[in-house]
């Protein structure tokens, strides 16, 4: 972790998103839209690795949130007719607000008093998304596409019906996720963030009170997941509360811990390896998930620290 | 020495359950002073100073700083006021390398409202955490990991980080635990320095150290203030004696 972030770092960052922008051009369709699901994925992992990477917070409930942005945006959308930019400031906003309430409250516990607190939120969050099925569409979900007008820029029309609007949509997302995230990191709030992680009594004796900084870093990661939660209603145009069920909390903490926790670039490449790793060998047998148990454990063993963790502790200590 | 009072402690108790470690504690420290805390193990001067720091919070008493009552006030609060605390076993973040140490307090001082600390210039840091660690003599090492320092550099990388807070109340809670001699007498020299900014409390077991630097000795046992005064007052105190003496001589 330097001081600031070196023209080197910049510049590799910036590296991933320019290679995301043209592959697009040489993939085939199939690989094309995973990749922009993987980017939407990813950015949901970004805004748990805000919580979890850089302020040392394990969350088990981050689906409340991710659902929270799909519902904000998928049901302003199909009950209220909302156009994609207001239905996507509405997920980002509902993503932001229930982090709000739920870190008022979470956060006056630590470790797995949090990790259970958070989950138990989740929980009730998916249960409330069964119990309004009329407005839901409960465990059945709703489709939206009928309902999702196509997005006009000037005298440009954007359908989301358009792999390539989907996949640059999906691609300006990541790529803002990952700008917040690093600018973060490398803020005066980064830097003690990262305090808090390393050792929270010692924080406050410098003066720091803790809690704020944590309420703020969770109102990020929520957002964040929010943002991606809405923007997966808008390109895939389905709601439905399996978004909201405990698999969507392990998820980000899985690509988060494959990828690297703590490192900016760990969220994406985890996603990206979990996401094929899934999809190849559910190709290859029924049994798929003893395949993707293997895969992890030889992560475990050979990259303790997720990818980008372990190649930055052997290799590129300069990496964030 | 002491023309106005900084710190004033008043009827301070602390029990712990059963136990009261701080028995009706008064303190009173003068602006500019070095006051030492001393006293047999279990005595309760960490648990004093933590009450000054806010890491703890009294059962009873009051505490002004400045004329100020601060007995409600948290920790992260008091040290915005000026009253830093720095700890018996050497706390730094080891995963952070010195400069981020030392930036993290700096920081702090420049932090005004929610807007600023997301702009704030790193150059106006860099600056502060330069002045810091050349003052304690660790210039060279700002790109190296904390954890790698040795114990001594540790320590020393500690009273940075609490330098760079700039505070008037600068609480030492045994700092020369652990050093050599020659660090010691190195330390000594870096404590009078600070002392001509900051008012210093001192827990101390090294008498030397004690009798070198203080200008007041405050002397507990079992929880008690038992004496108060100047090193020669304290050295020619019988009741200080027995304390010691009569606890050195048990078997």
């Amino acid at each position: 972790m330097r001081q600031r972030p070196s023209g080197k770092i910049l510049a590799l960052h910036a590296g991933i998103i320019v290679v995301l922008l043209v592959a697009q051009l040489f993939l085939p369709p199939y690989h094309h839209t995973n990749l922009a699901r993987i980017m939407v994925f990813a950015s949901f992992a970004v805004g748990y690795n805000v919580l979890m990477g850089y302020t040392g917070l394990l969350s088990l409930g981050h689906a409340m949130f991710f659902a929270a942005g799909v519902y904000g945006a998928g049901l302003t959308v199909f009950h209220l007719h909302f156009g994609a930019i207001e239905a996507f400031g509405a997920g980002v906003l509902s993503g932001l607000a229930l982090a709000t309430a739920i870190g008022l409250v979470a956060l006056r516990t630590t470790g797995v008093s949090f990790l259970i607190v958070t989950l138990m939120f989740a929980q009730a969050a998916f249960l409330t998304t069964l119990h309004f099925n009329q407005i839901t569409g409960g465990d059945q979900g709703l489709v939206i596409s009928s309902e999702l007008a196509s997005l006009r820029i000037g005298s440009f029309e954007f359908s989301f019906a358009d792999p390539a609007v989907k996949y640059n949509a999906a691609l300006l997302l990541f790529a803002v996720s990952f700008a917040v995230s690093m600018a973060l990191v490398y803020s005066p709030v980064g830097r003690v963030l990262i305090a808090i992680r390393e050792n929270e009594a010692r924080t406050r004796m410098l003066g720091y009170n803790t809690y704020k900084y944590k309420l703020l870093s969770m109102i990020i990661s929520g957002a964040i997941s929010g943002a991606a939660g809405a923007m997966y209603a808008l390109l895939f145009s389905y709601v439905g509360s399996t978004f909201a069920s405990i698999q969507y909390s392990i998820f980000p903490l899985l690509w988060t811990l494959v990828g690297g926790v703590g490192t900016l670039m760990g969220p994406i490449l985890g996603t990206g390896l979990m996401f094929y790793v899934v999809d190849v060998s559910s190709g290859l047998t029924h049994s798929h998930l003893i395949v993707v148990g293997i895969v992890l454990v030889v992560l475990v063993l050979w990259f303790p620290r997720g990818i980008v963790g372990t190649v930055r502790e052997r290799w590129f200590p300069w990496l964030p | 020495m002491a023309a106005v009072t900084l710190l004033e402690a008043t009827g301070l108790n602390k029990n712990f359950g059963g136990l009261q470690a701080v028995n009706d504690a008064e303190l009173r420290i003068g602006g500019g002073e070095i006051r030492a805390i001393i006293g047999p193990n279990g005595a309760g001067k960490t648990t004093l100073v933590s009450l000054v720091s806010g890491r703890l919070r009294p059962t009873e008493g009051k505490i002004a700083f400045k004329g100020e009552d601060i007995t409600r006030l948290r920790a992260w609060d008091r040290v915005a006021r000026g009253i830093v605390y720095t700890y018996q076993v050497t706390s730094i973040y080891n995963n952070l390398t010195c400069y981020e140490n030392v930036a993290l307090a700096a920081q702090r001082r420049l932090m005004g409202g929610l807007l600023q600390r997301l702009v704030l210039g790193e150059q106006r840091i860099a600056e502060r955490v330069e002045v810091a660690l050349s003052r304690v003599g660790l210039t060279g090492s700002m790109g190296r990991q904390a954890g790698e320092l040795p114990y001594g550099h540790q320590r020393l990388l500690e009273v940075a980080v609490s330098l760079a807070l700039e505070p008037e109340l600068l609480i030492l809670d045994e700092p020369t635990q652990g050093l050599a001699r020659d660090e010691i007498s190195d330390f000594c020299e870096l404590v009078r320095m600070i002392s001509q900014q900051a008012t210093i409390l001192l827990i101390e077991h090294n008498m030397s150290v004690v009798l070198e630097l203080a200008h007041m000795i405050t002397v507990m046992d079992k929880g008690e203030v038992i004496a108060e005064g100047t090193p020669a007052e304290i050295e020619a105190d019988d009741g200080v004696q027995r304390a010691y003496l009569g606890r050195d001589a048990a078997p």
